[in-house]
């Protein structure tokens, strides 16, 4: 995503000279060709997101679009008043690229996680949330975000991820995007967990059960007509997000369907507990000890909770 | 330029934008007085003698909003009408400047800390759009608390923005302290002058010696101006007694402060 990520800035760059980069010391030489090219849009802005966030509103009171990057607990929390104050309360035109977000960084620790980053960003008013499940929707969400006017999270995972669209798409804020067709139950992956949920669809057809599975790439705005849809059209829905279980994608879902009225269908959510990561270990490892896994996601449909 | 007071003009001014001040506190109950009267003669003088009307004020110590408002209305930037629901329900004046509708506002504070990051934003912006505006800011000894301050300071020398001008109300206190005793702050210059900025100082309550710092000059480095103030400047029994922090004037003591400023009616 990283790659694809940079890729589409230098592209946009081209064409858009309003677009400006600061990077919070980040991005090891990946930033050459933009640096390059646009010498004068491109500024590091050193370890010091608090400024960062504000200088990017600066710049967009003046007209620019400024996109931020940095780790993600460090572009989202670390800033958090600048961004609730500078950012959505003056409604600017700013996008927050956090890189590494969820559990991408498992390795790395909880000081480099960010399992709350959706919950507290979801909650600012005119804040976008937006979370690309692979290379190709990174492109297409960040054209989206410098293309149309507010403040935009964008948030990331790292580099490798599996290509689930292997082709640009017509792609819109705000209208979740099928991977897969299915009829009775329905699986939304938020950001990169669209890869265990398309496994956990394969199981479920090899069960007898017909999954369809969505890329739910953006938590806010949230598009009630898509989610009256899928909640009187399939018997469960559930929601798999490298996140704590409150207050992210899934919890919107949940929060939603309270105020429906819809009942009937059912939603299960996986997410991380209510816990930080004792034990140190690989994305993957870091799955299996929340239920992130496929084979969780399998047995949770199954047993309906 | 729109207008351009001289020293003694802009005495008057400071004193009949001080009476507006104490009379709105006291009708509306709006606190951060001493704050308001300490950094009302560099306002007057930076926005009725220096600032062009292109140039872009943002004011960090936001609590000083009454100050701003009424310097902008002597400006006539905004209308006396528009003050006149100041403090009442459903006024755009709020307490702190606001995001949206007020001219001559360009951006919200009034969390401490945001002002000069922000307007190092607009300042850079000018460096690449290769605009000739200066843009000033107004700083709270106690807002340099604030670990954001010095993220920015560091990022206007580093990114070489010479079109910033910072100006420290330095009154001695900030809410519950005189500020030495919280976070000492002196040397004060000294900081800045480390951190790769042209440092001033003045008396902040001397409309010369704010106008001579404040004249545009050709500078290869952010300035940084610390004022020493008075908080509660202009009334004797407001001048350094930390009570008006929060504390609004009765009548009486809007009639005695009336008296003080020379304001016709009391």
């Amino acid at each position: 995503m990283r790659d694809a990520f940079v890729k589409e800035l230098e592209k946009l760059a081209e064409t858009n000279d309003k677009l400006v980069l600061l990077s919070g010391d980040i991005g090891n030489r990946m930033f050459d060709r933009f640096k390059a090219a646009h010498p004068e849009r491109f500024y590091n802005c050193g370890i010091a997101e608090a400024n960062m966030a504000s200088v990017a509103a600066g710049l967009a009171l003046e007209g620019f679009i400024p996109v931020i990057y940095t780790i993600a607990p460090f572009a989202t929390t670390r800033c958090l008043e600048q961004i609730k104050i500078d950012l959505c309360y003056h409604n600017l035109h700013v996008i927050i690229a956090g890189t590494g977000a969820g559990l991408s960084y498992a390795p790395l620790g909880p000081t480099h996680h960010s399992a709350e980053d959706i919950a507290i960003l979801r909650v600012m008013p005119n804040m976008r949330v937006l979370c690309p499940c692979d290379a190709t929707e990174t492109r297409l969400a960040l054209a989206a975000a410098v293309n149309s006017h507010g403040p935009a999270y964008l948030r990331l995972g790292k580099k490798g991820e599996p290509v689930i669209f292997p082709e640009p798409y017509s792609f819109a804020i705000g209208n979740p995007t099928p991977v897969i067709d299915g009829k009775d139950v329905c699986l939304l992956g938020i950001g990169n967990t669209v890869p265990q949920c398309l496994e956990a669809a394969k199981m479920l057809e090899n069960e007898g059960i017909s999954a369809a599975v969505y890329s739910y790439h953006t938590v806010k705005p949230q598009n009630e007509e898509f989610l009256k849809d899928i909640f009187s059209k399939f018997k469960k829905v559930c929601t798999v997000e490298e996140h704590f279980l409150a207050g992210g994608g899934g919890s919107s879902v949940a929060e939603w369907l309270a105020d429906s009225g819809i009942s009937g269908a059912k939603l299960i959510r996986c997410g991380i507990d209510d816990t930080f990561m004792k034990t140190t270990g690989s994305q993957s490892y870091a799955h299996g000890l929340f239920g992130l896994d496929s084979e969780t996601i399998r047995k949770r449909i199954l047993g309906g909770k | 330029m729109t207008s351009s007071y001289d020293a003694a003009e802009l005495k008057n001014a400071s004193d009949r934008i001080r009476y507006g001040i104490i009379k709105n506190s006291s009708m509306n109950h709006v606190p951060h007085l001493g704050s308001c009267l300490s950094c009302t003669d560099i306002l007057a003088t930076l926005h009725l003698s220096v600032m062009s009307d292109d140039d872009i004020f943002l004011l960090s110590k936001g609590h000083a909003a009454p100050a701003l408002y009424f310097v902008l209305a002597e400006k006539g930037i905004i209308s006396k009408k528009e003050m006149e629901d100041y403090g009442s329900d459903g006024s755009l004046f709020g307490e702190h400047p606001p995001a949206h509708g007020i001219k001559g506002i360009h951006a919200a504070t009034g969390s401490l800390g945001h002002g000069l990051p922000i307007l190092c934003g607009m300042a850079l912006a000018a460096k690449i759009k290769d605009d000739s505006r200066r843009f000033y800011t107004l700083l709270g000894d106690g807002e340099c608390n604030e670990g954001s301050i010095w993220e920015a300071v560091m990022f206007a020398s580093a990114k070489k923005l010479s079109n910033v001008t910072a100006i420290i109300d330095f009154n001695k206190w900030q809410a519950t302290d005189r500020s030495r005793e919280i976070m000492p702050l002196e040397p004060f210059a000294d900081k800045f002058r480390s951190f790769g900025w042209e440092t001033a100082e003045i008396d902040g309550h001397d409309h010369t010696q704010i106008f001579k710092a404040l004249a545009p000059a050709d500078r290869e480095k952010p300035l940084v101006i610390i004022a020493h103030t008075v908080k509660g400047k202009g009334v004797s029994f407001m001048e350094d007694d930390n009570n008006w922090h929060y504390r609004t004037p009765s009548k009486d003591e809007v009639a005695a402060a009336a008296k003080e400023l020379g304001a016709a009616n009391a």
